[in-house]
């Protein structure tokens, strides 16, 4: 896994140098609309998320579960256009938290690969997560991401042999994003025990970083993630409240609080 | 056309994964693992005898091959007097081509130890010939259909649950075949230790395209044999409707290179210029959708656009890989057929031969009458073999509004 110009890597070992893990926090970009998800994610980093994952909103989001695709679909109904994720990533970059771009593939193959990785770069954002792209098809990927200095984030899962764990760490920089099961997003009761080994089978593999994501909602299983992993990602249940709340602002306000909890629980608390 | 490497356009085109620029696997790493036991387990079982005598048996005994080849002198004198000859896959057990591939997978399936198997359906067909298979070797199923597409098809949801299947509406998206796709892709990431997706059309991640279709090559092998017979010389023409595109390379592959043109018919809905239809070729652009790099229809963002078509089974935005390469290098040509082009076929080969296409089917011989009245222009008169994919009867009642034959009334009174 190659480090040398990574922003997330340099976070993440940060705030493993303070002896915890990182908490992750997802939210797609204009959701609840443009100026909102600004504002949400602005939130979201003053209630101690770590690295940021912009969501593009796309079409067909085949790894989502039923909440994210939800809020997908209210911020394409909003109108939101590929070029709002990069007008939103320039308003939340600088602070020191790394802003990754979660893509499903196609509106960078539409956009130009190396022309999406050039203007995210310019807008100061640290990468792409891509969970319909493996290693095998991303020739254009890796050579944009080299020549603009971007991370790249793939997915591995309870079913990847050693072959392509070894594969994935090899073609990842950053971190290497861990499935924690076998499914989509969404909120689970229990984070599968698979989860542990996965990691483990990761590093071996040759990772050096290795996030979590997939199913954990609580302070509780933040702080059991956080024992074995660098990060824990968190989407749906950060997508909730702005789904649920009757106005923005109580959503956004029920955002802090929420992601307040997880960040106490990466750092051991909630449990 | 750019000429083919050594073999021919047969070998070039190859088992996968990549056809020229088009395929691959733009799919979750989650699904790799099942997709390369697939492929493995296929690649074992296309050379073991007892997996091909088996298919061969139940293509003879159970879905009623090999399908007939009939002449329709009737239908052709409206297509410029052309030689019109149709390979009758209506005539196979369950209505349409998709059972030859379907009792493969199946098959397969139950090589690779699963037990449940789940599939996308549009128009119903290959939902219906799934929910078969997984009655005939006892498999559990559920098929995932749009919301919009159970409504347009009810008699054919209905046929599936008779089957034993689950028939789950799609209320994501667009409620449509391309969400259907969607959420059976979400089962299959989620369940796919005990689960096999029993893919519909030769679209999606390797080994779909290529294994679909050497499932479908049967149509063209034995067409190709048949017409031979019959006329004593090759067809000019092979025509076909183009959804996700498995009949039309069914019947292509066997012609590959033969001096035969191969000319696939898309659903023009209500005419390309009107941005309301499902010509992915003669609309779209290439992208990535459903785990494969072909032509879509997708808006400047690379978000995949609503295709439009009367035709359920062709009201899809992508098209199959294999599709997309032969029209890159110019083997097959792609042409659109309007909503209304393809009703008057459907009515004329009613009308003068007794039998009822699928509206799909009814594509291709629209398509047939271009052909046929081009080539009579041009002073020759060629012989176009048509693949009828499919027979008409889930059609009737689209049919029955599109030419005001139904007494509404009494419809109406019937269902309250």
């Amino acid at each position: 896994m190659s480090t040398s110009t990574s922003l997330t890597a340099a976070r993440l070992d940060a705030v493993r140098a303070e002896g915890r893990a990182a908490l992750v926090g997802y939210l797609p970009v204009g959701f609840p609309d443009p100026a909102s998800c600004v504002t949400a994610v602005r939130t979201m980093i003053d209630a101690g998320v770590d690295v940021v994952e912009l969501g593009v909103p796309y079409s067909d989001p085949v790894m989502d579960g039923v909440v994210i695709q939800a809020a997908v679909e209210r911020a394409l109904a909003g109108g939101v256009r590929v070029a709002d994720t990069l007008r939103t990533v320039e308003a939340v970059a600088g602070t020191g938290v790394p802003i990754l771009v979660m893509t499903y593939w196609n509106p960078v193959v539409r956009y130009g690969v190396d022309a999406f990785a050039r203007d995210l770069a310019a807008a100061g954002g640290a990468g792409l997560i891509t969970p319909d792209l493996i290693p095998d098809e991303a020739d254009d990927w890796l050579t944009a991401s080299d020549a603009h200095g971007l991370d790249r984030v793939f997915l591995v899962a309870p079913s990847s042999t050693t072959e392509r764990l070894a594969l994935t760490a090899r073609a990842s920089r950053g971190f290497v994003y861990a499935a924690s099961t076998m499914g989509v997003t969404g909120t689970r009761a229990s984070v599968g025990t698979q989860a542990r080994r996965l990691v483990e089978d990761t590093r071996r593999a040759g990772a050096e970083r290795v996030c979590v994501g997939l199913g954990v909602s609580t302070p509780a299983q933040a702080a059991e993630v956080a024992e074995y992993a660098d990060g824990v990602i968190v989407g749906s249940a950060f997508v909730r409240p702005l789904l649920d709340a009757a106005s923005v602002r109580d959503g956004v306000a029920e955002l802090g609080r929420v992601v307040a909890g997880l960040a106490d629980g990466v750092r051991g608390g909630g449990r | 056309m750019t000429a083919p490497g050594p073999g021919g356009f047969e070998t070039a085109a190859g088992s996968g994964p990549y056809f020229g620029e088009f395929g691959g696997r733009f799919v979750p790493e989650a699904l790799i693992a099942a997709l390369d036991e697939l492929e493995t387990a296929y690649e074992k079982a296309r050379s073991d005898p007892e997996f091909t005598g088996e298919l061969a048996r139940l293509h003879r005994t159970y879905t009623g091959r090999p399908s007939i080849i009939t002449e329709v002198p009737r239908f052709a004198r409206h297509c410029g007097d052309a030689r019109v000859i149709l390979k009758r896959e209506d005539l196979n057990h369950t209505g349409s081509h998709k059972i030859n591939n379907v009792l493969g997978q199946a098959l397969l399936t139950k090589r690779i130890g699963k037990t449940r198997v789940i599939a996308e359906t549009g128009a119903g067909q290959h939902g219906v010939a799934t929910a078969t298979a997984a009655a005939l070797f006892d498999l559990e199923c559920v098929i995932y259909m749009g919301e919009e597409d159970t409504r347009r098809q009810a008699l054919n949801v209905a046929r599936m649950r008779l089957l034993g299947a689950e028939v789950v509406p799609v209320r994501t998206g667009s409620h449509t075949l391309k969400d259907a796709i969607n959420e059976a892709l979400r089962d299959w990431v989620t369940n796919v230790e005990t689960t096999n997706y029993v893919f519909g059309t030769v679209g999606g991640p390797h080994p779909f395209p290529a294994m679909v279709r050497d499932f479908q090559r049967i149509i063209g092998e034995e067409a190709r044999a048949q017409v031979l017979e019959l006329t004593g010389a090759l067809p000019d023409v092979v025509a076909a409707c183009v959804g996700g595109g498995s009949n039309a390379i069914g019947i292509f592959h066997a012609f590959l290179d033969d001096p035969v043109r191969l000319v696939g018919f898309e659903a023009g809905g209500e005419g390309v210029e009107t941005g309301r239809h499902a010509a992915t070729i003669t609309g779209g652009a290439p992208g990535v959708l459903h785990g494969a790099r072909s032509f879509l229809l997708q808006d400047e963002d690379g978000q995949t656009i609503e295709s439009h078509s009367i035709s359920a089974g062709l009201d899809y935005p992508g098209v199959g890989p294999e599709h997309a390469w032969l029209s890159s290098v110019g083997r097959a040509e792609y042409r659109p057929i309007t909503d209304a082009a393809a009703m008057e076929a459907f009515l004329l080969l009613s009308r003068t031969e007794g039998i009822i296409p699928a509206i799909e089917s009814a594509h291709a011989l629209a398509g047939a009458i271009q052909l046929g009245r081009e080539a009579a222009e041009a002073g020759r008169r060629d012989t176009i073999l048509v693949n009828l994919s499919g027979r008409g009867d889930k059609d009737v009642e689209t049919a029955g509004r599109w030419f005001g034959l139904l007494d509404e009334q009494a419809l109406r009174e019937e269902r309250a």
